[in-house]
């Protein structure tokens, strides 16, 4: 789960890490009032949405050279003239996607005198299997291009879970970090406060891209991009509640109240799969054959008649969907059971495309019966290659 | 023979009385009578577990997993324990020294696993998952949920991070007529115990086990991984007839596919990385997952 840069500040700034005094408005009425609140003579202006790259992106409802997502303002009347032309409009960024998101929250904050720009953030490293801060002198760009064309910039460290974050560690840190005298002090602190953040509040990721060292030599959080582990959140109502579902796809929203894992993709072939690497694979042979997976979907192991309706419901919401396939290895998952939830889906939805069944596994053939003798126009599949050709094959000859 | 689990490996279940494990610890029972020695549950010790087959099959339940695995001399756990209280079930059981943990649950923290990993690198414990469908040797022994109907005794050694998957190769290696000697899920979340390097070692070293099917996923660098780890042993003599498959290619970045683990992120962890480091390392990776069978048997053929 994600959430907005003004919320991980918040997250954050309860721990005790330096971050700037800011106010969070929704719309632009507020915004003068908001900007009050803090010293000036600078305040940044923030487009809030879950994407990265809003500096250099652009608003599409704006000229071509308007400014981009997050603006400099220099008087109260420009942070109040920036906040009227940001808010409501649509930022396009190299994360958004061409559609873009709508911006409906914007953060304003207190300005800083940057000195230099670093790069700190936390993950999950699998290969050791504990939390690694990875840190670099070159803040403020991509760290991917900066870990293809310079990765001796880059310092990856793993952080012993019974040990913590050791004045070792952290001296490490500053040091690939290059700090010195009183920004050094701030680094030392600061490390251990952002590793207790993140194994406290299950993050996954916490990206503070710039970290910065300030003019007057101390060092401040200037961005923070938090993502929080989605199995975790059963002990963490307060982060639940700072979700934003304008930020996700509706269909996506609807599958996450029914436990289904679904991913909307741009194709138009839906598929109905059990199993994360079986739905993925599907979308793959669908690919192979020359046509596009209009979404990943994962059923899971015990899914019920309901649940397997309710998947059924969501794909055939998809306008884009041209044609349904249904792959069902069942292992603990019984293909009756499927069949069943197949077959009372299209009698409530109706069916207005091809659609596609592959069952295998236990009860098989009880899943093959049902849905025989149900009357409806399914398409049945020997296998796996089968009913990908076939439903390729179905969508193609459509149109 | 076989790597891991037999006819001899004595099984306890932690979390026996609720219903996934009841189900799965009569299934195992009925395949070939996986031994399944005693359930443990911490407010239920002293009561007996009733099955619902035929001749209804009872299980002592105990309330530790150390006082289960002194009555019972048993040497694997599977652990079915939900979420919240998984990892501390694990932790339970490094610490009563069982030697093989085979954890099903799905949506454990990945907080928790760091902390489970740190005290099973202290400890003589395997752990096989989280979140993975648990491990088979054909005619022998279950531990987890995999459809036993699909399995035949046979040459083919099956590693694979996704469940349903696993059930592909093993389906169409049967089909082959080649059969398994044992297939092992490792499951799908980004942190766990067992990877795929320590499983292809076993094969390696596994006399019965002719060839490996070894299935991928987006996500972290466990392939490329073990392609280096191929590629290493390949020098030192040690190879076996390899094939393998990737899935996740058509998957977008940023996204995690189901499986917690399964999401490319910052550039790293895409399919077409992994299948170039695989091919390297000699394996033959199919395109196609309907065809995982059919490209071993070519590779066996030459």
């Amino acid at each position: 789960m994600n959430i907005h840069e003004y919320q991980a500040k918040a997250v954050l700034k309860e721990y005790g890490a330096p971050v700037a005094e800011g106010v969070a408005i929704f719309s632009a009425d507020e915004a003068e009032a908001a900007a009050k609140k803090l010293p000036g003579p600078l305040w940044v202006v923030k487009s809030q949405i879950h994407a990265g790259g809003r500096g250099k992106g652009k608003f599409k409802e704006l000229g071509a050279d308007a400014k981009g997502g997050v603006r400099l303002a220099f008087s109260l009347e420009e942070v109040v003239a920036n906040a009227k032309e940001m808010l409501g409009n649509t930022l396009v960024t190299k994360q958004t996607g061409p559609a873009g998101k709508v911006v409906n929250r914007l953060y304003i904050e207190d300005g800083a005198d940057i000195e230099r720009e670093l790069y700190l953030s936390l993950l999950v490293d699998r290969t050791v299997g504990q939390v690694a801060f990875v840190a670099s002198t070159e803040g403020g760009v991509d760290i991917e291009t900066v870990a293809e064309e310079t990765p001796e910039k880059i310092l990856t460290l793993p952080i012993d879970p019974d040990a913590g974050v050791t004045g070792e560690a952290a001296g490490k840190l500053c040091d690939a970090l290059k700090l010195e005298g009183e920004a050094r002090a701030d680094g030392m602190k600061i490390f251990p406060i952002l590793y207790k953040a993140f194994v406290e509040k299950d993050m996954s990721l916490l990206e503070v891209n710039p970290l910065i060292v300030m003019k007057n030599g101390r060092v401040r959080l200037l961005d923070a991009k938090v993502s929080f582990d989605g199995n975790a959140l059963f002990r963490h109502p307060e982060i639940v509640e700072l979700r934003d579902i304008t930020e996700e796809d509706d269909k996506e929203i609807e599958a996450s109240k029914h436990d289904l894992a679904y991913v909307a993709l741009d194709g138009d072939i839906g598929c109905m799969v059990n199993g994360a690497g079986l739905a993925m694979a599907t979308m793959d042979i669908i690919k192979l054959y020359g046509a596009e997976p209009a979404n990943f979907l994962d059923v899971g192991g015990g899914a019920s008649k309901e649940k397997v309706t309710a998947a059924f419901k969501i794909i055939t919401a998809d306008p884009n969907v041209k044609g349904i396939l249904v792959n069902i290895f069942g292992g603990i998952m019984r293909c009756d059971v499927i069949a069943e939830g197949v077959v009372a889906a299209v009698k409530e939805v109706g069916l207005q495309v091809p659609l596609v069944v592959r069952l295998e596994g236990t009860n098989v053939q009880l899943g093959k019966d049902i849905i025989n003798n149900s009357g409806l126009n399914v398409i049945a599949a020997d296998d796996l290659d089968d009913a990908a050709q076939k439903i390729v094959a179905a969508v193609k000859g459509g149109k | 023979m076989s790597i891991l689990v037999n006819k001899d490996t004595k099984v306890i279940v932690q979390g026996l009385t609720g219903k996934t494990g009841t189900f799965h610890t009569e299934q195992a029972l009925e395949y070939y009578g996986t031994k399944m020695v005693a359930g443990v549950h911490p407010k239920k010790g002293g009561e007996m577990w009733s099955s619902g087959l035929d001749g209804a099959a009872e299980l002592p339940i105990f309330a530790t997993v150390g006082e289960a695995r002194e009555a019972t001399g048993a040497d694997a756990s599977v652990v079915y324990v939900p979420p919240a209280g998984a990892a501390a079930a694990i932790i339970e059981a490094i610490d009563a020294e069982i030697p093989f943990i085979v954890c099903i649950t799905e949506g454990i923290p990945v907080m928790d696993m760091v902390k489970v990993k740190a005290r099973l690198e202290k400890s003589n414990s395997r752990l096989l998952g989280p979140n993975c469908p648990g491990i088979l040797t054909p005619e022998e022994c279950k531990i987890g949920i995999m459809p036993g109907s699909i399995f035949k005794k046979g040459s083919v050694g099956v590693v694979s991070r996704s469940g349903t998957l696993t059930y592909e190769a093993v389906f169409q290696t049967t089909n082959a007529g080649l059969g398994q000697t044992t297939a092992v899920g490792i499951g799908g979340d980004p942190v766990k115990g067992t990877e795929f390097i320590d499983v292809l070692e076993m094969f390696l070293a596994d006399d019965a086990t002719e060839s490996i099917i070894m299935i991928g996923e987006i996500g972290g660098s466990a392939e490329e991984d073990a392609a280096q780890f191929l590629k290493d042993e390949a020098k030192k003599g040690r190879s076996k007839p390899m094939a393998g498959f990737i899935a996740g290619r058509t998957a977008p970045p940023g996204r995690t596919m189901g499986h917690a683990g399964a999401v490319i992120s910052g550039g790293k962890g895409g399919a077409e990385d992994k299948i170039a480091a695989m091919e390297e390392a000699g394996i033959r990776v199919s395109p196609s997952p309907a065809k995982l069978g059919e490209t071993l048997l070519e590779v066996l053929k030459g």
